[in-house]
């Protein structure tokens, strides 16, 4: 047993020209998340609450793409999702279409905790919020100007899509993709909003935890569900191992990553980063994601075939680790 | 090798005692959807055409949990869920939270080819649909006298509960509840004889289900998955299926672990779920067929071009 151990992330795809400023402000945001899962694990906090506690901290912050900060849909709203799943029991709750609860990873916990359901949508998510009587805010709390001019941009650069399909080509027209021709999700990089904040975590009595919550895609359809509420896409975590993945949902759906790294220990034998690295580079076709994993024997680890990931990672015997690219 | 499918209607705590004027009609469906299934597959149709074709006439059934004859929320309303996906392309589609589409596997088709996402809910959904000009009727076609009568005696049953902490399953027996709470989800499995596999599965979720709740059949890897080892459907307690990735899991077991689609499916059923909360219909790359199950019953049909058929409700009976 190799004591606890911790990762965070915001976020894979990054576009390779963000300023020098924000990559520290974005460094700076994940050091802050990353010492409060510390410091929860040192008070010997069972894992779930450790992940629930960070990715509070992660969407209360406006730089990553959760909760307050959240990418736009193409109505201009924010619809947020977020799931959570312990290991030892593989308990899970999720949640989607939250358009007013400020911490929708907490609902998420609630929906696992105190409903008889593992996932709750739209208008019964919100709902049952008020039941329980959780943090509520206007929807305009989650807008940054940051999005709303990202929106603009994207609507620019998807212009052309008339039927809804992802162009292959074309896009090198446009002037928003012009600087920049690495595609997420369908949208130059520069426009794109790296999706979901993420946090595993294996506590000291080694039981494993995972928790990932997000806005979604900028400019996406009202009522899309990603990877980041699917358990076993983008959220996973039993007694070997918690995972969570962020980067193109579709792509992430399609490889039920998550349950696949845990799958691929269980059943294949495979060590945490052979696990890893065999579904970033096997289990993705052509998708570009990521994904922060640690193992019930106090291993972390991460991988992502996407340009950049906004991550950090610590151990109980003193590694640590924040980085982007 | 060969084509080969495979559909359920439902597995749970379906009594063995079932009255015949409840049981045949139900049996009648499965052979008509089988019969459907089979001579689209003679008629060298894509397995999944073949899928969205059989569960299309497995929810416009009433006697089914989805479409016309999906079980009621909590509010009385129905809200139904689907999804499709392609084993050789994974490709996938999935709606939930829809209250007006005729067929909702066909709308989850559409996300799938149509829209550069997998899974569109709720009014996003239903905007989706109206967008691409399916089918839609008033929500009361969905709800039939039997499914009213189901979501009083749950209700009734669920008086105890003072908060969400008591899993409705959980509830006191009370008399005739028919078929019980938890039969929900049609679904078709099948390979065509190009060797392509594909998975259909579709519901309306649980009696006196919380409005907004989304239960393991949109979700690609729990209650339906495919690639190009195996497809798969499942059924049962949603909750339990979310948990142990039911469809993904018979898939990873074959790829990962070597096991045959019989061996996988008996593992996921015996070991990954607990007992009374699962079950699942399954079509191999290789033609092999399983119906595997830890409840009481489902609800269950197969064929293959070898010329191997099956249709039962219960265990050690096949009344074909």
């Amino acid at each position: 047993m190799g004591g606890w151990a911790i990762a965070v992330h915001g976020g894979a795809g990054v576009d390779p020209n963000l300023p020098p400023q924000r990559q520290d402000e974005a460094k700076q945001l994940l050091t802050r998340c990353l010492n409060l899962g510390i410091s929860a694990l040192r008070s010997s906090l069972p894992a779930i609450d450790v992940v629930e506690l960070v990715v509070r901290a992660l969407e209360s912050d406006p730089l990553f793409n959760s909760g307050r900060g959240s990418a736009l849909t193409e109505n201009g709203t924010v619809e947020m999702e977020a799931s959570i799943m312990d290991g030892p029991k593989r308990r899970c709750g999720a949640v989607s279409g939250v358009t007013t609860v400020k911490n929708p990873i907490s609902l998420a916990r609630l929906v696992m905790d105190k409903s008889p359901h593992s996932y709750l949508a739209f208008s019964g998510a919100e709902e049952f919020a008020k039941q329980q009587g959780v943090e509520m805010v206007d929807n305009e709390y989650f807008i940054t100007e940051d999005n709303v001019g990202m929106l603009k941009l994207a609507k620019e650069a998807n212009s052309i899509l008339y039927d809804y399909r992802i162009p292959i080509v074309g896009l090198e027209s446009c002037g928003a993709a012009a600087e920049s021709p690495i595609l997420m999700n369908g949208l130059p990089i520069s426009v794109y909003a790296p999706e979901t904040v993420g946090c595993v975590v294996v506590d000291g009595q080694g039981r494993c935890a995972a928790a990932t919550s997000t806005g979604g895609l900028m400019n996406k359809m009202t009522g899309r569900i990603g990877d980041s509420p699917l358990i076993g896409a983008g959220t996973y975590a039993c007694d070997l191992c918690g995972v969570s993945c962020t980067g193109e949902g579709e792509a992430i759906i399609r490889g039920t990553l998550a349950r696949d790294v845990a799958a691929l220990m269980e059943y294949k034998e495979l060590s945490l980063q052979e696990a890893v690295d065999y579904v970033i580079n096997k289990r993705l076709d052509e998708g570009k994601a990521g994904l922060i994993a640690v193992s019930k024997t106090g291993e972390v680890a991460c991988g992502f075939n996407t340009n950049g990931m906004f991550r950090g990672c610590a151990t109980e015997d003193g590694f640590t680790k924040v980085g982007i690219w | 090798m060969g084509w080969a499918i495979a559909l359920h209607g439902g597995a749970g705590d379906i009594p063995k005692d079932l009255p015949p004027e409840r049981r045949k009609p139900r049996e009648a469906t499965l052979r008509r959807c089988l019969e459907i299934g089979v001579a689209a597959l003679k008629a060298h149709k894509s397995a999944l055409d073949v899928v969205e074709l059989v569960v299309r006439e497995l929810e416009n059934c009433p006697h089914f949990n989805a479409g016309r004859g999906s079980v009621l929320t909590t509010d009385g309303t129905v809200e139904m869920e689907a999804s499709v996906m392609d084993g050789k392309t994974k490709n996938c589609g999935a709606v939930s939270g829809l209250t007006t589409v005729v067929n909702p596997i066909s709308l989850a088709r559409l996300v799938m080819e149509k829209t550069p996402h997998i899974y569109l809910a709720f009014d996003g959904a239903e905007a989706f649909a109206r967008e691409q000009g399916v089918e839609t009727v008033d929500s009361s076609h969905f709800i039939t006298p039997e499914n009213i009568e189901r979501l009083k005696q749950a209700r009734e049953a669920n008086r105890v509960q003072i908060d969400y902490t008591q899993p409705i399953k959980k509830a006191p027996k009370i008399a005739p509840v028919p078929e019980g709470d938890q039969i929900g989800t049609v679904g078709c499995v099948a390979i065509d004889t190009q060797g392509n596999l594909a998975t259909a599965t579709s519901t309306g979720g649980l009696v006196n289900k919380m409005v907004g709740r989304i239960g393991d059949t949109p979700i690609i890897g729990t209650g339906t998955y495919a690639n190009n080892l195996c497809a798969v459907s499942a059924t049962g307690k949603g909750e339990s299926i979310i948990r142990a990735t039911v469809g993904r899991d018979v898939a990873a077991l074959m790829e990962y672990k070597g096991l045959s689609l019989e061996d996988a499916a008996a593992y996921v059923v015996e070991e990954c779920a607990p007992k009374g909360t699962v079950g699942l219909v399954a079509v191999s790359a290789t033609g092999e067929v399983t119906m595997a199950y830890n409840t009481t019953g489902m609800f269950r049909a197969c064929a293959t071009e070898a010329g191997h058929a099956e249709l039962g409700i219960w265990s050690s009976e096949s009344n074909e």
